[in-house]
């Protein structure tokens, strides 16, 4: 015999918890890759050029399955004031908020140190994961996703500071 | 309020005639401290006596007569000057004159009309009270005795589900279910989430139960919400097609029937807020109102008969047990 109905439960005074009936799950999507992998690395500093116009880049790596992303797997270099551009971008477009960049160093930049300034070591590590945090951070945001800039940042070549703003998304 | 003077004082007592067996209940204070109060339904009669105790035995009280209110009314916190009666009963114990030793009177206010619930939030209150009165030239001595008003429901005709597809597009997609619309106090909220599109990574989902108490009209509406619940319902990531559970118990918490537009003063109206929290503590939410009401007496049948639908769901056919059959009264605060 059929288990009795809600209803009769309910008119006896006793709760019905039992699990409401759900559809079960197609194997592919519980044990297939989940369709939300987003992985972006920062690594690979490079110092380049020679005195007062000497700067580091980055390589910014992206591996994703989300379809919004033209790329699945793409790298670029990037210098300390790409992701301020992008962020001011951002901060103008879209209705995110942005979170903090790691700092800009001003002091570093001041003649007469002890040591490398920016271009020291440890500061240069210490920047590499400050902008990993950020990148990520705002690459998973739904909102920012719609954002050409994002897009033009992770995954073209080099930024065209001319560029039209605008969203991905219709 | 009686001050200290050279003449006669008295001290009023309300005591109700059925104070021994009437059921008494707990509810909050405006300090937020929780009180006992004799509890009463619409319609129920009032009735009791008013003992006046004179504190100087041998000296005359003159008064210009005694009475009893039965006041029902809504205060709200910024306007404490306004009190709107709703009800206003009243009967004269005495004419004025003179006590000259203590009496008791006896009043009964019959079947007396308690169309609200008591209810103590955060910018109303709506109470009702006995008030005992001896009126005189200089200053009244009154005393007050609040009583607690519950409302009570019987199970909707109507009870559909709610059933609805939300999302942001090409980033999630959920159905989500609750198995009723309208809930008594201490029923239970069953439901699933089912996960059609998972593009962002999901650390944790919980379902809050808020709050929203309304106050005042037009453009002077406020509303204030309050969070009675959070309760984590999911714990990780899900992936597309898999059903979370929810089995929510609201006997465990403190709230209220729904009350809606009360003596068009206020409202106090809930809601299941659905939260899902992603690895970067961004929040996404739906909320979706839900109706409570409060659940009469029931009085159980056979305990057997609870076991035969239990093991029912377990096996699917009757199993009656040799029980002893007991009666319970079950009251619902």
């Amino acid at each position: 015999p059929p288990p009795p109905p809600r209803k009769m439960a309910e008119a006896l005074g006793v709760a019905d918890t039992r699990r409401l009936h759900s559809k079960p799950q197609d194997l592919n999507d519980a044990y297939g890759p989940p369709s939300n992998f987003l992985e972006i690395d920062i690594f690979n500093p490079q110092t380049v050029g020679v005195g007062r116009s000497k700067y580091t880049t980055y390589e910014v790596r992206m591996r994703t399955n989300l379809p919004i992303f033209k790329m699945k797997d793409s790298c670029v270099r990037r210098r300390y004031s790409d992701f301020e551009w992008l962020k001011s971008e951002l901060e103008r477009d879209s209705k995110i908020v942005v979170p903090p960049l790691p700092g800009k160093a001003l002091k570093r930049q001041l003649p007469f140190r002890m040591d490398e300034g920016i271009f020291e070591e440890s500061f240069i590590e210490e920047r590499r994961v400050g902008l990993e945090q950020f990148i990520n951070k705002i690459a998973g945001h739904p909102l920012a996703q719609n954002e050409r800039c994002l897009h033009m940042f992770l995954q073209e070549e080099s930024i065209d500071r001319n560029y039209v703003p605008g969203k991905v998304r219709q | 309020m009686s001050f200290f003077s050279f003449g006669q004082s008295a001290e009023i007592d309300v005591v109700l005639n059925d104070a021994e067996t009437r059921k008494r209940v707990e509810h909050k204070t405006e300090d937020g401290k929780k009180d006992k109060y004799y509890l009463f339904y619409d319609g129920e009669t009032v009735s009791g006596k008013v003992n006046v105790t004179l504190k100087n035995p041998g000296k005359r009280l003159e008064h210009q007569g005694i009475k009893i209110e039965f006041i029902g009314q809504i205060e709200l916190y910024y306007d404490r000057g306004n009190h709107h009666e709703f009800v206003s009963l009243v009967k004269d114990l005495a004419r004025p004159g003179e006590m000259t030793q203590s009496q008791t009177f006896d009043f009964e206010f019959t079947h007396v009309e308690k169309p609200y619930e008591s209810y103590t939030g955060q910018n109303v209150k709506l109470r009702y009270f006995l008030r005992a009165t001896i009126s005189r030239r200089l200053n009244d001595i009154a005393k007050e005795m609040d009583i607690v008003v519950h409302t009570l429901s019987t199970y909707p005709e109507m009870n559909s589900s709610i059933k609805m597809e939300v999302g942001i597009e090409d980033c999630l997609h959920i159905e989500f279910e609750y198995n009723k619309s309208k809930y008594h106090l201490k029923d239970v909220i069953v439901g699933k989430i089912y996960f059609l599109l998972v593009r962002i990574k999901i650390k944790h989902m919980e379902i809050d139960i808020i709050k929203r108490e309304t106050t005042g009209t037009g453009p002077n509406v406020f509303h204030e919400n309050d969070t009675i619940a959070k309760y984590e319902i999911m714990d990780g990531a899900p992936v597309r097609g898999e059903s979370i559970p929810i089995r929510l118990f609201l006997a465990g918490y403190e709230l209220t029937p729904t009350m809606r537009d009360i003596n068009k003063k206020f409202s106090v109206r809930y809601y299941l807020n659905l939260v899902l929290i992603d690895e970067e503590e961004r929040r996404y939410f739906k909320q979706q109102e839900i109706t409570l009401w409060r659940k009469g007496d029931i009085v159980r049948k056979s305990m057997s008969h609870q076991a035969a639908i239990a093991s029912q769901r377990y096996e699917g056919s009757a199993n009656t047990g040799n029980k002893p059959s007991v009666q319970n009264q079950d009251e619902d605060n």
